[in-house]
């Protein structure tokens, strides 16, 4: 043994095993990170999904499931659609600004059709599901109230346009999903650039 | 006998167990004047082997799958053999867990166990908690109830409100675009396996954590300052067969209480196990009113007491993580000239009896459904709640302390 230590000689080989060690975990690491991705089962699920909207009442809801998701399609009435405009005031983005929706859907009603209103039902605010209360002016929701939807969460609201109310804990409107009309009475959910649709 | 004293002494050439029993138990000094208060730590340790024996045989016939998990706990709890009772401690040890360790963390701050030297014993018992939340957090979503999915829902949605990364970070944690199979799935494993084994490791560096520098007293004061010849501590005792005897009478009277709640009202009225839960979970439809489990409610109301700020959801989740994690920095907070509440002012006492006021107040609202006066006193409480820690090094400093005794008290 000889006490001729190559210090920097030393520290030099110590780095350059350290980088190359830590560039190996990072390596090793990699897949079982990437495992932890949705699953092409998973990423395959979020197929569009078509709906037959004639039985839908004017007044009433429908939910169907697409990604997993609630999407609530609703047949707003003649006065549902009188009242949209009236409370503007009292909504955080009356004008939907921020791109919640599709370009087609950034319009006053936010729909292709303002009878007919499609979103997905998942609270902007932490992903619960509001509850659809139609009904004007219930006492728990005040006299205001022109019909929408109550988050039981964290109390958020929204109208029939899901425009979020201003103090509700949610910061946006609900999201609007891709979706074409196919037929009259047909919607496909989920993709809007299909052809040969209506 | 001959044969055993044999069998030790071959064993002792080849690992230290006499050395260990006796460093750790016959020749560990506690101090004497241990109190109620000092319970919890070693129940808190009966709680975890009650909670690993029951999840062992829990496993055994629980299905992480989301379309037989629901049917799969039914099953243990209908036709499995004594399944009603071993899903029953498990779910009743579960909370028990948390009553112990909030008494255990709460003893922390009568005596100030977290002062110097204990600091890096109270953040690895900071960090167990905050493993233990985990794990009680991911064993809820097992059931496959409503209150499971959609309390899922609503803490892996938190993550999606941190900036630029969220959305891909709560996706990363799902394995899916909402809470689903594959979430259902992982967490089982990280229930079951991962963070149980995290919790033990970092149970083991607590104790021998705790065994370096000695355990706090009621006092507030070092009984190691006080040596007689052989260097013992003047005001210590045998951990073994002293302290071993406290801790089995502890064990006892906390077994009766357990049993009583496993026996007669396993569910307490909703608050062990919520009422949403025996409903199988929809993801279509969230229940008219949820709320977490009790143990994390006070957290929830911090949540719920932030309003939305710049857009988004992201402040109240941090003042929520902050509230989760402020004990951490208790050790450098505290500048007062005692540790025992016993030798404290009274602007110390007013303010960890606010303090305690707060978190059980907050913990009550968190479980009621979310209205404009109780929102209200929520962000009252909240702010109470960090005025504590915030407050903490001005009117530890300021507060008129009594002296501190020479010797632990004991009569």
């Amino acid at each position: 043994m000889s006490d001729n230590v190559d210090r920097s000689k030393r520290r030099l080989l110590l780095a350059a095993t350290t980088a190359a060690g830590g560039v190996a975990a990072a390596g090793v690491a990699t897949p079982f990170v990437m495992s932890f991705l949705p699953s092409e089962r998973a990423k395959a699920a979020g197929a569009p999904v078509e709906v037959d909207i004639s039985g839908i009442a004017p007044g009433t809801m429908k939910v169907v499931e697409w990604q997993g998701k609630p999407v609530w399609i609703v047949r707003r009435s003649k006065e549902m659609l009188d009242l949209l405009p009236k409370h503007d005031a009292e909504l955080t983005d009356p004008s939907a600004s921020v791109p919640q929706q599709p370009d087609y859907c950034n319009n006053a009603n936010r729909s292709i059709k303002p009878e007919v209103f499609v979103v997905i039902g998942i609270c902007t605010h932490l992903g619960c599901s509001p509850s659809f209360r139609p009904d004007v002016a219930p006492a728990d929701l005040g006299a205001n109230w022109g019909g929408g939807w109550f988050c039981p969460c964290h109390g958020s609201r929204f109208d029939l346009a899901a425009r979020v109310y201003k103090g509700s804990p949610a910061p946006t409107n609900l999201i609007i999903p891709p979706h074409q009309y196919l037929s009259d009475n047909v919607l496909l959910i989920g993709d809007d650039k299909k052809k040969g649709a209506a | 006998m001959k044969l055993l004293k044999n069998l030790l002494g071959w064993i002792d050439e080849r690992f230290p167990l006499i050395e260990t029993w006796k460093l750790h138990l016959s020749e560990y000094y506690a101090p004497k004047n241990f109190n109620f208060w000092y319970f919890f730590g070693g129940l808190a340790i009966l709680v975890l082997v009650i909670q690993i024996l029951s999840g062992i045989f829990l496993t055994m016939s629980y299905k992480p799958d989301a379309l037989f998990a629901f049917a799969s706990v039914e099953y243990i709890m209908r036709d499995v053999q004594s399944g009603w009772l071993i899903r029953y401690i498990h779910s009743t040890g579960a909370s028990m867990f948390f009553i112990v360790i909030y008494l255990h963390i709460f003893r922390g701050l009568l005596y100030g166990s977290y002062r110097k030297p204990r600091e890096l014993l109270w953040i690895i018992g900071v960090v167990i908690y905050l493993a233990l939340m985990a794990e009680a957090f991911m064993g809820y979503l097992l059931p496959w109830g409503q209150m499971s999915f959609w309390g899922a829902q609503v803490i892996v949605n938190l993550f999606s409100s941190v900036p630029f990364i969220g959305p891909d970070l709560s996706v990363l944690i799902r394995g899916d675009f909402v809470v689903s199979d594959a979430t259902l799935n992982r967490f089982f494993a990280l229930h079951v396996i991962a963070v149980p084994l995290v919790l033990a490791g970092l149970v083991f560096v607590h104790l021998i954590a705790l065994h370096a520098v000695g355990s706090n007293n009621p006092d507030g004061i070092e009984i190691k300052k006080k040596k007689d010849a052989n260097g013992i501590p003047l005001d210590g005792i045998p951990f073994f067969p002293y302290m071993v005897v406290k801790d089995v009478m502890a064990a006892v009277a906390f077994l009766i209480v357990f049993c009583a709640v496993v026996f007669f009202a396993p569910d307490i009225g909703g608050y062990f196990l919520e009422d949403n839960n025996f409903v199988p979970a929809n993801p279509m439809k969230t229940p008219e009113h949820i709320a977490p489990v009790w143990y994390f409610t006070p957290y929830y109301a911090i949540l719920r007491a932030v309003p939305p700020l710049f857009g988004s959801q992201f402040p109240g989740v941090i003042a929520m993580g902050v509230g989760s994690v402020a004990i951490l920095f208790l050790p450098w907070l505290d500048r007062g000239a005692v540790k025992s509440i016993r030798y404290r002012g009274p602007i110390f006492k007013a303010f960890l009896a606010a303090f305690v006021v707060s978190f059980v107040g907050l913990g009550w609202l968190g479980l009621l459904p979310a209205t404009p006066t109780y929102t209200l006193i929520s962000r009252v409480l909240s702010v109470v709640y960090f005025a504590f820690f915030i407050l903490m090094p001005w009117y530890t400093k300021i507060d008129k302390c009594k002296p501190e005794p020479d010797r632990v008290t004991f009569k």
